[in-house]
Formats: C-alpha cells, sequence, structure tokens
C-alpha cells in the first residue's frame, strides 16, 4: 500500500490557526475558510465544487446500495493506517460487502476543539488518497466543532453509494448447506497494530493494520459469474462475530478448522501475550466468502490475484440448516463452540 | 490462572539487579519485562514471562523431556506389538 | 513460538492419550487446580481425548474468580472517587460486584485503566503527583512477586500517592481447604505450573503426604497437560501418591529464591474469603506492617463489609467438583458472561465461563463437527 502524502504542507495558515477552534464550527468567516481551504481543497471534484447544500448525480439504472459507518479509532494514527484511510476503506467494503460498486461518499467530521490543525490536515489528506485509490468521489460533507474534552480529538463518519451490477443476492439468508467458507486473508492484524500502540500496553512490533479496501477482488469475483452466496466483512468482533451474525441470520451450523485459519507468526505472539483469542480481534481489510464448493478453484484464483486478498484460502464449511452454531476444530482435532466475544477484547492476565 | 509466555531475551538493560530490565522476543514481538527475579539470564536465553517479570528461565535441555518421554513410550509400543 | 508451538501437536498429543487409555483400568477424578489449564482443557478439548473413566475437576485456581463480591466492592468504591488513578489487569474489568464494575464506573467518569504489569502503575503515580494512583492486586504466588516489586520500587521512590488494594490468594491452603472437606472427591492434583515456578513445589509434599493423593506439577500446553495427566494416571493407577513435576523446563524444586524473597519482605499471610468457597486460614497475601502506608484500604479508611452470593449460584460446589456447571439450573439462561451470578462464570477462564464459551450443551453431548 502507497503511503499517504503528507508532504504538503495545510493550506489554512497554520501560523494563524494551529488549532482547530470553536469557530471553525461556528459558521462564519473561520468556518467557511476551513471548508474551503482543507476540505475543498483535498476533496475537489464537480459535485462537491458546486458548493450546493446537497450534491446531486444520476445513476445508472439498476439496484442501488447505501451504507454508513462512523470512527471513534484511537490513537488516530496507528501503524499501517489512519482514522482517515480507515474511514473511506471501511465503507467502501461494505459496500462491497453487497456486490455493489462503490460510487459516492459523504464525511462529517466532528472535530474536538483543539484538535491541531495539521492532524485534520493529514487526515484529510490521507482519506483524499484512499478514495482515489478506491475509485470513489466524496461529494458532500459536514463539520462539528465541539467544545474541548467533549470529543475524542476526531470522530468521521461515512456514508457511501454504490450501484449493484448483478443480479445476484448475496446475503446471509442465501448461504446453503455445503458451501464453503472463505477469508480473504490472515487474521487479527488490525486489532493488534492498535494494541501494540495503546498506552500501557506498548509493544515493539512489524505488525501493521490490515486496512484496506476489498472491492475489487469482489467485483472481480461478480464479474466472472462466480455464484456468491455471501460476503461479510471482518471488522470489531473478529471472525467469531461474523460467523455467529451469519449463522443466526440464516438458521444454520458453520464448522471451520483452526488450522486452517491463517494468522501471521507476530500476531498469534501478541495474541498469547495479551491473551486474546484471534477468532475475536478486529480486522479492517478481511471478509469471509460463501461459495459453493464447486466455484472455490475459481474464486480462490480470483482472490489470490488481488494483494488484499491474496492469502485467501478455505477455512471450513456450512454443515447443514440447523439451531444457528459455529464450531472451530481445536488443533488436536476437537472441535467446541465458537462464541461470539462478550464485549470490548480486553487483555487479560490470567 | 497465570499467563506466562517464553520469550528470548535480546538485550538487558541496568545494572542495579533489582531494576535490570529486558527486552524479549516473542516471535517477532518485543515488550519490556523485569530481569529482577532472573539474575542469572543472559542475552540469548529464554524466560517466562508473567505480567512483565521473568519468572524463570527456561531450561532448554529438560524442554525436550516430554518428547523423550513419547519416543520411550514409542520404543515400548514396537517392542509389545512389531509393526505389521 | 518456540516452547510454546511445539507442545501442540496433535499426533504427539493423540500418542500420549493413547498411552492415557492403556493404562488406565478404573474410574479416576483429577482436578487441574488452575484456570489456564482449565481453559486449555476446554479450549482444544483435551478431556474429549481421555478415556471416560477419567473425570477432570475444575479447580479454583483463578484469582479473578475468587475474589470476594466485598473487594470487587471496594475497587469500585475507590475507582469511583476522584482525584482516583484506578489501574488494573484487564481481567478485573468485566467482574461484577454487587451492583456494577469497573467497566461501568469507568463509563460514568472514574479514570479506570488497563495496565499489562504492576510496574507500570507506578510509573502512572510518578507521572501524576497530584492524583492517587492505586493498583488492583490480584493473583496467586505467579503474580504476587510482580506486586512486591511494585511496592517495593514505589517504596524506594518515596511515592505517596501510590497505593495497591490487595486480594493476593495462595494455593497449597486451597488444596488443603477442598481435601479436609468430608465430600471431597478429588483423587489427585495438576498443580499449576507457574505457581510453581516461583514457588517451587516443596510446599506439596506434606499434602501429598497427609491426604495420600498423587501431585503433578504440570505446564499449560496441551501436550503438558496431557503428559501431567498421565504422570497422574499412573500414580493412581499403581497406588503411589506422590510429587512429579511434568513442567521440568520451568520449574525447579525450589523455585525462585529472589522472588519468593521479595514477597516475603513486602506481604504476610493472612487469611483470605474466597468467592464461592468462604474464608481458608493462612490463604492470602496482604501487606506486612513495614509497608501497610501502601494499603489502599487503609488510605481510603474502606470499611470491613460482608455482602452475600446469589443464592441459586453453585460456584462453591463447582469448584469442590461436586457439580459440573451445565448441572446448575441458571448456567446459560440467567446466567451468562455478560451476566455472572457467581465466581465461575465471572473470568474467561472460570469453569462455568470456559464451558459456556466453547460447549453450551455440557460436557459430553457436546457438538461434534462432523
Amino acid at each position: 500500500m502507497s503511503s499517504p502524502n503528507f508532504s504538503a504542507t495545510c493550506p489554512l495558515p497554520i501560523s494563524q490557526y494551529p488549532h482547530v477552534l470553536m469557530a471553525h464550527g461556528g459558521g462564519g468567516r473561520l468556518m467557511h475558510r476551513l471548508l474551503e481551504d482543507v476540505f475543498g481543497k483535498a476533496f475537489s471534484n464537480p459535485l462537491l465544487d458546486t458548493r450546493h447544500d446537497s450534491a446531486q448525480f444520476n445513476v445508472p439504472l439498476g439496484r442501488l446500495a447505501m451504507t454508513t459507518d462512523s470512527y471513534v479509532v484511537r490513537p488516530i494514527f496507528f501503524p499501517g493506517g489512519d482514522i482517515g484511510s480507515m474511514a473511506v476503506h471501511g465503507t467502501v467494503n461494505d459496500l462491497a460487502m453487497s456486490g455493489a460498486r462503490p460510487l459516492y461518499l459523504s464525511s462529517a467530521f466532528i472535530i474536538e476543539e483543539g484538535l491541531p490543525m495539521e492532524t485534520l490536515w493529514r487526515v484529510v489528506c490521507s482519506m483524499r488518497d484512499a478514495a482515489k485509490k478506491c475509485g470513489v468521489q466524496i461529494i458532500t460533507g459536514d463539520t462539528k466543532v465541539v467544545d474541548k474534552g467533549k470529543g475524542d480529538g476526531l470522530f468521521i463518519n461515512t456514508t457511501g453509494l454504490g450501484v449493484l451490477a448483478h443480479s445476484l443476492n448475496i446475503a446471509p439468508q442465501n448461504v446453503q448447506p455445503g458451501d464453503a467458507v472463505i477469508v480473504s486473508g490472515d487474521l487479527g492484524r488490525h486489532g493488534m497494530a492498535i494494541m501494540a500502540v495503546r498506552e500501557g500496553l506498548e509493544f515493539e512490533s512489524q505488525i501493521e493494520s490490515d486496512s484496506a479496501a476489498v472491492h475489487e477482488p469482489v467485483l472481480e469475483l461478480i464479474k466472472a459469474g462466480v455464484e456468491i452466496h455471501c460476503l461479510r466483512d471482518l471488522t470489531r468482533g473478529g471472525l467469531a462475530s461474523a460467523l455467529n451474525e451469519i449463522a443466526e441470520a440464516a438458521g444454520v451450523k458453520i464448522a471451520i478448522e483452526q488450522n486452517a485459519v491463517p494468522v501471521r507468526a507476530d500476531v498469534s505472539a501478541a495474541c498469547e501475550i495479551l491473551g486474546l483469542d484471534v477468532l475475536h480481534v478486529a480486522n479492517e481489510g478481511r471478509f469471509v466468502a460463501f461459495v459453493p464448493a464447486q466455484e472455490v478453484e475459481s474464486a480462490l484464483a480470483i482472490l489470490r490475484r488481488h494483494e488484499v486478498s491474496e492469502n485467501a484460502v478455505v477455512i471450513g464449511r456450512l454443515v447443514e440448516k440447523a439451531a444457528p452454531l459455529v464450531t472451530v476444530k481445536s488443533t488436536l482435532g476437537v472441535s467446541r463452540i465458537l462464541d461470539m466475544p462478550s464485549g470490548e477484547q480486553l487483555p487479560r492476565i490470567c | 490462572m497465570c499467563l506466562a509466555i517464553p520469550g528470548k531475551v535480546v538485550s538487558i538493560s541496568g545494572d542495579d539487579p533489582l531494576t535490570r530490565m529486558g527486552r524479549i522476543d516473542f516471535s517477532g514481538v518485543v515488550k519490556q519485562a523485569s530481569l529482577a527475579y532472573v539474575p542469572e539470564v543472559n542475552i540469548g536465553d529464554y524466560v517466562i514471562v508473567h505480567v512483565g517479570f521473568a519468572l524463570s528461565k527456561v531450561d532448554e535441555d529438560e524442554a525436550q523431556k516430554v518428547f523423550q518421554y513419547l519416543k520411550q513410550i514409542g520404543e515400548l509400543d514396537e517392542l509389545k506389538e512389531p509393526a505389521p | 513460538m518456540k516452547f510454546l508451538d511445539e507442545y501442540r501437536d496433535a499426533e504427539l498429543a493423540q500418542k500420549f492419550a493413547q498411552e492415557i487409555h492403556r493404562i488406565t483400568t478404573k474410574p479416576w477424578k483429577i482436578m487441574e487446580v488452575c484456570g489456564g489449564q482449565t481453559h486449555a482443557i476446554v479450549k482444544y478439548g483435551i478431556d474429549e481425548l481421555l478415556p471416560k473413566q477419567i473425570e477432570l475437576i475444575h479447580g479454583p485456581g483463578c484469582p479473578v474468580c475468587v475474589t470476594p463480591l466485598e473487594v470487587i466492592d471496594q475497587a469500585l468504591e475507590i475507582a469511583a472517587r476522584p482525584g482516583v488513578i484506578f489501574t488494573s489487569f484487564g481481567d478485573m474489568l468485566r467482574v461484577p460486584g454487587s451492583t456494577t464494575d469497573l467497566l461501568s464506573v469507568k463509563a460514568q467518569g472514574g479514570d479506570v485503566r488497563i495496565i499489562y504489569s504492576p510496574l507500570d502503575a507506578v510509573k502512572i503515580a510518578e507521572q501524576n503527583p497530584a492524583k492517587e494512583v492505586v493498583f488492583f492486586g490480584v493473583g496467586f504466588e505467579t503474580t504476587a512477586p510482580a506486586t512486591a516489586m511494585a511496592i517495593y520500587q514505589a517504596a524506594q521512590k518515596g511515592l505517596k500517592n501510590f497505593s495497591m488494594l490487595i486480594s493476593h490468594v495462595l494455593v497449597p491452603p486451597a488444596i488443603e481447604a477442598l481435601m479436609s472437606s468430608p465430600n471431597c472427591q478429588v483423587q489427585a492434583f495438576l498443580a499449576a505450573g507457574h505457581v510453581c515456578a516461583v514457588m517451587g513445589y516443596e510446599e506439596y509434599f506434606p499434602l501429598a503426604k497427609k491426604y495420600r493423593v498423587p501431585i503433578v506439577v504440570t505446564g499449560f500446553e496441551p501436550l503438558d497437560v496431557l503428559h501431567g495427566i498421565l504422570l497422574t494416571v499412573q500414580q493412581l493407577e499403581s497406588g503411589r501418591a506422590e510429587v512429579e513435576n511434568q513442567y521440568v523446563r520451568a520449574v525447579s524444586r525450589a523455585g525462585n529464591q529472589s522472588a519468593q524473597d521479595l514477597v516475603k519482605k513486602v506481604f504476610q499471610v493472612v487469611p483470605r474469603k474466597w468467592r464461592g468457597i468462604g474464608e481458608i486460614p493462612q490463604s492470602g497475601l496482604g501487606l506486612n506492617e513495614a509497608y501497610s502506608a501502601f494499603d489502599a484500604a487503609k488510605k481510603f479508611k474502606l470499611t470491613d463489609r460482608c455482602v452475600d452470593e446469589p443464592a441459586e449460584c453453585v460456584a462453591g460446589l463447582i469448584l469442590q467438583g461436586l457439580k459440573k456447571p451445565h448441572e446448575c439450573p441458571v448456567f446459560g439462561t440467567r446466567c451468562t458472561p455478560e451476566h455472572p451470578f457467581g465466581a465461575t462464570m465471572v473470568s474467561s477462564e472460570g469453569a462455568c465461563a470456559a464451558y459456556y464459551r466453547y460447549r453450551r450443551q455440557g460436557a459430553k453431548e457436546m457438538v461434534v463437527a462432523s
């Protein structure tokens, strides 16, 4: 992944306003300058440049997909990414999970008073670069500034709009007994990259977040006519939560094998140290795909052509329509229930 | 009850035995740990780390014991039931 | 990881299991004392590899589980105070006291921080001289050297704004309490490897002799646990009751002397109430006189209190091996990891939580993926 270009200096006269002030959200001249010089400059495109209250555009005939997500990651910059690129990737990925081609994003910023202008600029640049790379345009937005202590630096919400150019029904309800469960790459990198820089838990490692957009391999699967039954991106709660959600929505039993799940040695070691189960750890650039057994070979061949899913592999299968259940076969060959995590992943000593 | 993980000592800092710290490598993840309780430990040794403290040095010869034991069982089996 | 992965080998695990099958002729009840071993047993399905005659009983070796409600309530009271930074291992944050938990106190504005090592709490105290920094010192003998060092260093540095709420517990008195109970069905123990890495295993000889039980110091990886069970069954089948050490790569007979020395310097043995079991004499560690200035309970003038545990909870019986989690009427229905009733559901290492997470259906009717 190319690193975002931070070398461009912030266009706002920083000497004048090194930090975001309440007035930057107050509707007056300062806010106008912030919108024009920071957001307007970075995200510039014909639709945004009209500076209308709402962006207007034509859509191709067919179905649309729409999704929204808010991003509150701490720290704002982490190994392998930042809140800006994540806010683009996450929403693009949510669109991709219905097989949609992502077209447009909105972006709403909630900024805590006092945030360094340079930080905001870096985040905005990172969003711009990520959007460009994903082929999406940020066509409308909003900015609010909240009092010091009433926010955590910076929150971003993005809404995404995409178009569906296929007639598949990609949804949990469409999974079938015998489907193979494919995971698009190694697990746990995002969660552990964040842990590594979290106050009180710091460790040195080469682990970078897997934050990335996954729409390209998905669209190619669709283009190639692979019969995809369901897609789900793995975010908070990890693989365990995603599979349990699907099992519950569809009323099925899913069985996976621990040995088949790809995990890097350093990620695995970090999980050992903190007492976490990698199947519960967050990812930001991984998804699972349910496809019929006869489609596995072609699906894997396509996924492996893309860097973001080059380590795609089959980790299990859908056993039957039954009471919702996910099981994992341990390295010793014994099956157990794989449950959702109870809540936030807390490191443990015992 | 007590999560303790083996790692390799890659560097040591401090002379005072009570505040001696080591950087411990766990398969590419490096964390600081106190070496106060393992004064005998040197760079390259494996230690078992719990809540930021090395509690014992891994005895690399003894670590083979489990496998040797299995080997013995295997040999016994072979004596009893010759391979088909 | 070296010294971990090789102890998870499926083929070698099968070999151990076969050997255990070969030598087992009678039913035996073996208690793994330590929650870490319970975790490994349930996570890897080790008990499924064993002969039906061997029943594993999940012991009280989880400090999170056995920390009494009263102490949790004290922690909650301190953490909610303004001007306090309350530091804790992540394990304790979800553990409910009689009304709430630390995560909820944090949500209501309490400054509650997760740390990895007790020394981090000392660092926070140095960096925040205007705040009172309190560390929740829980754990068995394994963790005591770390908390002892934190207190010792805080004293050396002359820190006045650092204290600890201590609920340290000791393994041998708990084994003694279990064995002396008239209902006790445990015939052998897997002793906790990491506790013994600190303490050695000499204190287990009198127990093995007095109660005629084999005690095998055992590690935490699947091959360790299986090897430990094999050594235990060998003793049981041949009528021996000895102390053996399976975990030789980390445990010596005398243990870690310098760690024991500092623990003795800072702490003294005290009676301690165990959640789910009750008070056990001489089963805990508290600060000794010289370091009593670091006692958070004294510093914050907390009063002793007594809180009853929910009547329906059978945690005590489970910790003694008299009941299995799924035999409890509220297990998995009203009592879940999100809403735990008692000791054994509160920690992910607790027997009930482990059963809930890995096998809701109960031990032997467990779902087996085809």
